[in-house]
């Protein structure tokens, strides 16, 4: 079968999603007004409430949520074969994430353009704030490890992509200056960063004297170096250290210098990735090797399969863009449903395309399941086969193979280090609000909160040790990320639903999704925790993976109770609904 | 060609959006610091324009309202200016 069916597939559920179930949710449940007076109206300052365009708003809002976790986690989870991933991208785009991200905007809409957390202050209460920053806490660490992890072992897999890489920070720099201090125009400069970016990386993958590989430095794979470490121990563990002290620096600049700059130059990445690949399907119609299910798989796909796809099936990451910015530049309520569901959808597009690069890389089923021989195997060679078939799909356009996988890595280590840099300073925004909340004054300053921040995610991503050694081991990070990341989705989409019952409407759309997201996580975490990580199974004890499942495992079950004590009491006060 | 141009546009106000953002963010900012200088008279710092201050009014009255709200004055800190 050629990989167009699944995208073609793919794309009917979406469309169908889009056109009927958003419509329901838009008359039925949240019962949009063309006439209400939106907060981008009523307070427009200019500044954060700026009425917008929906087409403008939908752009925005997309390239805010897409990044390099709509990627990795199919490409794990095609492990137990293609049906699983593409049915829970899918089904999970339109009634979990398509709610979730229109629901969020929406709620946020009828209260004052407030975000999540404060929202989960008002309807349930102070300590589920506090829960809620913990949360995000615990989320914002799991993106700077894994994410961390993935660029090292990316520039060590494709040490022709660090150039281009590196090349990007002073074109940015140099971009922000320009447009900041002159009021220039940012497509071109932007257009002609990207031009010498893929220059660059087409260079670099035709000369090895410009591929910086730092295995090769310390004497190739094998060899041992300082302190008994091997060489790709000691690459990882530099690489994590550069990339530590960059994202220190980057996350500690105001945002017009470097993260703005960079993010325009990553939407025309988004653009160019997108359209390469969907068009690449286009051209090549490459046959889909994978097996359609996994019966001999070591892991069962239930649970684990609800988590390893977070980003692409449903995200809570999206509810903090969705009620943070969005929803405070809504011209009209009605726009919502553009916005914010078709923003799930471009989301789950991106999951989609990186299962088809995946399913449709390998020559044959054997090859397929050579590599994908165990679970633990899947985690840690995933991101490298996207790499591989997307560049395959790319050749379908004329672009040479080596060059693809070079661009094509550039693609995602610029998404991942836009997220390391967004998250670090995500990171330190909170551990400066607890420190407000329990009076710790000095984790309150910029730099301490920012160094707590630095050292503990270079800290969480060299612990875990994979089969290269020390520091190669981020994967198993993984369902932490997913599931930590299903925790605030659970939270907003509960969030959703006491505001829906407290309007006497039908709540189910919200509920359903978020009892199916906490009892997986449930499931997941007790399993994991009690089977892998504890020692009691037959794996060996991880106290690390151990601690912080069974926080999770406690945070989903907190949800869970508290959703059944608020959405169980009759007699409800109102809430805003202006 | 027109179609063409227009969906450049838009994409360019799609980069554009944030940017606007910060930049009027930083705007206000510094706005917010030159009343509060207007102003340092209250807090006790002398201010050695105070007489010429009062020609700042008409541009200052209708951004005032906003700006004591910002600083986390819900009722305004003036006798003089009742906005609220």
């Amino acid at each position: 079968m050629s990989g167009i069916w699944l995208a073609i597939f793919g794309g009917i559920i979406f469309v169908i999603g889009y056109r009927f179930y958003s419509k329901y949710l838009a008359e039925k449940i949240f019962q949009l007004d063309p006439n209400y007076v939106t907060p981008a109206n009523r307070y427009n300052d200019g500044v954060d409430f700026v009425p917008t365009n929906k087409f403008v708003l939908w752009g925005h809002h997309f390239t805010s949520v897409a990044g390099a976790a709509p990627i990795l986690g199919p490409a794990i989870a095609v492990y137990w074969g293609w049906l699983p991933a593409i049915l829970w991208v899918v089904l999970g785009t339109i009634f979990a994430a398509g709610v979730h991200d229109f629901g969020t905007i929406v709620l946020s809409v009828r209260n004052k353009g407030q975000s999540v957390g404060t929202l989960a202050n008002k309807l349930i209460g102070q300590r589920a704030k506090i829960l809620f920053l913990f949360i995000i806490l615990i989320l914002v660490l799991m993106v700077n490890a894994v994410f961390a992890w993935v660029i090292a072992n990316l520039f060590i897999s494709n040490p022709a992509s660090v150039l281009s890489v590196f090349i990007q920070i002073p074109l940015a720099i140099w971009i922000g200056y320009r447009v900041y201090k002159r009021q220039g125009s940012m497509l071109i400069p932007s257009l002609v960063a990207l031009a010498v970016m893929y220059l660059a990386a087409i260079v670099a993958s035709y000369v090895p004297a410009l591929q910086i590989n730092l295995v090769e430095y310390f004497g190739g794979e094998g060899a041992t170096t300082l302190f008994g470490m091997n060489a790709t121990s000691m690459a990882f563990f530099v690489w994590i250290i550069i990339l530590m002290v960059y994202v220190y620096i980057a996350s500690t600049l105001p945002v017009w210098k470097l993260l703005q700059p960079r993010d325009y130059i990553n939407s025309h990445q988004l653009v160019v990735g997108l359209s390469i690949l969907y068009l690449g399907l286009l051209f090549t119609s490459p046959e889909v090797t994978a097996p359609t299910t996994n019966p001999g798989a070591d892991t069962s796909w239930f649970p684990l399969l609800f988590i390893t796809i977070a980003c692409g099936a449903i995200s809570g990451f999206h509810g903090l863009v969705s009620s943070g910015t969005t929803s405070k530049q809504l011209n009209k309520e009605t726009d919502a449903r553009f916005v914010g569901y078709l923003g799930a959808v471009g989301e789950g597009a991106l999951a989609l395309i990186s299962i088809i690069a995946v399913v449709t890389f390998f020559p044959t089923l054997s090859d397929f399941t050579a590599t994908y021989s165990s679970f633990q195997d899947a985690s840690a060679t995933g991101l490298g086969n996207f790499v591989s078939g997307a560049a395959q799909l790319a050749t379908g356009i004329g672009i040479p193979a080596s060059v693809a996988s070079t661009i094509v890595s550039v693609i995602v280590v610029s998404f991942a280090a836009t997220t390391l840099d967004s998250s670090v300073r995500l990171m330190r925004y909170i551990i400066s609000e607890l420190g407000e909340e329990y009076k710790i004054r000095p984790l309150t300053k910029m730099h301490v909160a920012t160094t707590v921040a630095v050292v503990s995610s270079a800290a969480l991503t060299l612990i875990p040790e994979g089969p290269k050694g020390f520091g190669s081991g981020g994967y198993l990070l993984w369902p932490l990320f997913g599931t930590s990341n299903q925790l605030l989705a659970g939270i907003s989409l509960l969030l959703i639903a006491i505001w829906l019952k407290r309007q006497g409407r039908n709540y189910l759309p919200a509920v359903i999704p978020m009892v199916f997201l906490m009892f997986m996580t449930l499931w997941a975490m007790a399993d994991q925790v009690i089977f892998e990580w504890s020692g009691m199974g037959d794996a060996d004890a991880n106290m690390l993976l151990f601690v912080f499942g069974a926080i999770i495992l406690v945070f989903a079950l907190w949800i869970i109770l508290t959703a059944i004590s608020v959405l169980g009491k009759k007699d409800d006060q109102n809430i805003s609904n202006e | 060609m027109k179609s063409l141009k227009r969906i450049f546009e838009l994409y360019d106000e799609i980069l554009s959006l944030p940017h606007k953002q910060e930049v009027a963010r930083e705007l206000r900012d510094e706005d917010d610091l030159f009343l509060l200088l207007i102003y340092s008279d209250m807090l006790g710092i002398p201010n050695p324009a105070f007489y010429y201050t009062l020609e700042l009014y008409p541009y200052i009255i209708e951004k005032f309202h906003d700006w004591h709200l910002r600083m986390g004055m819900e009722k305004s800190p003036l006798e003089g200016i009742r906005c609220c």
